[in-house]
């Protein structure tokens, strides 16, 4: 309960209210390549009540990070959308002329983004940094900048910093500091979501869980919802609710982050889990085994069946779409099909 | 960045411009080459020195020639010791004296040096800052709307252009514009009979002299900035700041202006500087290309007639120039890019 990192259970948690803030439905984003398209992402859709925290986990390359670019419709080329919809607050964003996403982007949903180290324009004081945004998306334009002031030093307070860090240059501060700064950023306008992608790479542990606090304090703060995107197990277990695992661009298992700690359903999920270091047992590590796949070329059927334990004569042959399993649960594995056929 | 730095930087300005001065005075005399029985020699050659006629027996003719040396030696104060002369010309140097002209005696050098000043920094100067303005513009733009057909156009033939030397260019630009269409004049900074004053009417004729100067640097140089400039923004799109400031909703001409120009144009500055402290050598074969009266033209013809005491002159007002512009890019740098801090050496 002491511990803010982990969630204290509010009165709006997933199961308490079933508003959908974000839903995304079959999304693809596919990259141009001379040998064909990549599908970085192929066929995702989740929804994301609000206040529900969701981790989205993966290893590098399971476009992970590639989702999340395409949230904020900031897919590059060579990179783009192939299909499927984003409807934040009932609103596809994927239509949206550029002027339109540009004012939705902070002002509902905003990026903490990936390493902060260089996010920060490092010829701009912090104040103007986070201004700028403020004032791009008010009625009043320039006109509003000196009402801003105070509300500068009000967000960095909130995000556990000293006022005196507003007229300072990103190089003056170190790398969690630049973080919290983007995190000031990103809630300057409440934004409905907040999407954290990778919030803590290249920070030590200890800075890492000061920032995963932080954020979890903002979004309760805000009543936000939060889609963060990370590869260690560890620190999304302890700050998500719900927690989606990719694997080759495709969702392969979404389900309450408790539930899929102790039983994992999907073989890949399950694999994850054990290759997980733990205090209290000693011994080797299990890894899983064989290599990701390339993503321009994919097996047959079940992109995971290479290295799947439980593989068998389906998984080479059909791809498994991503099903609801179990109350609150689903995965994409041949093995539930069948468990659903069965009964 | 503290008075300290400042006052260290104009030191070493200074330093600078004193060693500068004493190559300046120290080269020419181990040159071996004796200035003044050069100049005689010639003259001599033409049969006007010292109303020698050529009726008077040689070895007359050849004791008067070194009288005559002798006494211009004593006049230009070059039969001092080496030391005194050096104090001394450290001295003239210190009072902007530099000496008078061997060519055009009794003129100043310091005069003729400030006559044709104006004249290379109003046009080579200004043709040099709006290269860097449009080719930076031009380099930048081609980045960030990769998609533009006009850029897609117009942008590959303007960068091509900087591979052609600008007095190349000059040649042709005269070629075309002034010989065959007669739209501009052929040579000059202004027509000839004119006496420069501070009329419009003579300033509408100046810029019109101008035109043609200008545009063939403007025109050789926007493909070296854009180039740069390009070259920049490409690596400035990359970085994750751009990514974030996509994310904060900000408007175009923000992201633009704000977040990639700003940061792209960094090493620009640097080269701006350094470019305008070059600019009387840069333009020495475009003035002398359009006959034009700038110090450029001046240096150029005190080569071709060993006017040393100008050359001198014009070589100190270089390492000036320069000097001057990287004490200038020294100070604006830490304000430009704050993460450039100038410790205590």
């Amino acid at each position: 309960m002491a511990d803010p990192v982990t969630k204290s259970p509010p009165a709006h948690t997933a199961e308490a209210n079933n508003e959908v803030v974000l839903s995304v439905e079959d999304l693809k984003v596919y990259y141009d390549t001379p040998s064909g398209p990549l599908k970085a992402v192929d066929g995702v859709s989740f929804t994301l009540t609000r206040g529900e925290r969701l981790a989205i986990v993966g290893e590098s390359g399971s476009g992970k990070s590639t989702l999340a670019t395409a949230l904020m419709r900031m897919t590059r080329s060579p990179g783009r959308v192939a299909g499927g919809r984003v409807i934040l607050d009932g609103k596809d964003l994927l239509p949206l002329t550029a002027e339109q996403i540009r004012r939705v982007r902070l002002s509902e949903i905003a990026l903490v983004p990936q390493g902060a180290m260089n996010s920060l324009n490092p010829v701009m004081r912090v104040e103007d940094q986070i201004i700028d945004g403020m004032v791009d998306h008010s009625e009043t334009g320039r006109a509003a900048k000196p009402e801003l002031r105070p509300r500068v030093h009000e967000l960095l307070r909130r995000v556990g910093l000293s006022t005196s860090v507003s007229r300072m240059f990103p190089h003056e501060l170190s790398g969690g500091m630049k973080q919290r700064v983007a995190m000031a950023i990103a809630t300057s306008l409440s934004p409905k979501v907040i999407l954290a992608d990778e919030p803590t790479s290249a920070l030590d542990v200890v800075v890492q869980r000061q920032i995963m606090q932080t954020l979890g304090q903002l979004q309760e703060g805000l009543d936000a919802s939060t889609v963060l995107v990370g590869h260690d197990m560890g620190l999304v277990a302890q700050f998500a609710d719900t927690i989606g695992v990719m694997y080759a661009g495709r969702l392969v298992e979404i389900a309450p982050a408790r539930q899929i700690f102790q039983n994992p359903l999907h073989p890949y999920t399950r694999l994850l889990i054990k290759s997980l270091p733990s205090l209290a047992g000693k011994g080797e590590f299990i890894a899983i085994p064989g290599l990701p796949p390339t993503l321009l070329d994919l097996p047959q059927g079940c992109s995971f069946n290479p290295r799947c334990p439980d593989v068998f004569d389906k998984c080479s042959a059909v791809t498994p779409q991503l099903l609801e399993v179990m109350q609150g649960r689903s995965a994409a594995c041949h093995l539930f099909e069948q468990k659903g056929e069965d009964n | 960045m503290s008075s300290g730095y400042v006052a260290r930087r104009i030191a070493v300005f200074f330093l600078i411009v004193w060693l500068a001065a004493s190559l300046n005075f120290l080269l020419p005399h181990t040159a071996n080459v004796n200035p003044v029985r050069q100049r005689l020699a010639r003259l001599q050659a033409f049969g006007v020195a010292s109303g020698v006629t050529a009726t008077r027996a040689s070895g007359e003719e050849k004791s008067l020639f070194e009288e005559t040396v002798k006494t211009w030696e004593r006049k230009f104060g070059l039969d001092q010791p080496l030391w005194k002369q050096y104090v001394r010309y450290m001295g003239d140097i210190a009072r902007f004296d530099l000496g008078f002209s061997i060519v055009n005696f009794p003129a100043s050098v310091l005069r003729m040096i400030l006559q044709a000043l104006p004249w290379t920094v109003m046009v080579i100067g200004l043709a040099t800052i709006f290269s860097f303005i449009l080719g930076s513009m031009l380099g930048a733009l081609m980045v960030w709307r990769r998609d533009s057909t006009m850029l897609k156009v117009i942008g590959p033939p303007i960068l091509a252009l900087s591979a052609i030397p600008y007095y190349l260019l000059g040649i042709g630009l005269i070629f075309i514009l002034a010989f065959t269409w007669q739209f501009f004049p052929l040579s000059g900074g202004y027509d000839y009979g004119t006496i420069p004053d501070v009329s419009w009417n003579f300033i509408r004729q100046a810029g019109h002299h101008a035109i043609l100067p200008a545009l063939s640097i403007v025109l050789a140089q926007i493909g070296f900035w854009g180039l740069h400039m390009r070259g920049m923004m490409v690596t400035v799109q990359e970085e994750d700041y751009m990514q974030l400031a996509e994310a904060k909703g900000l408007k175009g001409t923000r992201l633009f202006l704000r977040y990639a120009v700003r940061n792209a144009i960094l090493p620009q500055a640097t080269n701006l500087a350094l470019t305008l402290g070059l600019i009387i050598t840069q333009g020495v074969l475009v003035e002398v290309v359009f006959s034009y009266p700038g110090i450029g033209t001046l240096l150029f013809s005190a080569i071709r007639n060993l006017d040393f005491f100008v050359i001198n002159g014009i070589v100190f007002i270089i390492v000036l120039s320069v000097g001057l512009a990287t004490l200038i890019i020294d100070l604006l740098n830490p304000i430009l890019d704050p993460r450039i801090r100038y410790q205590q050496a």
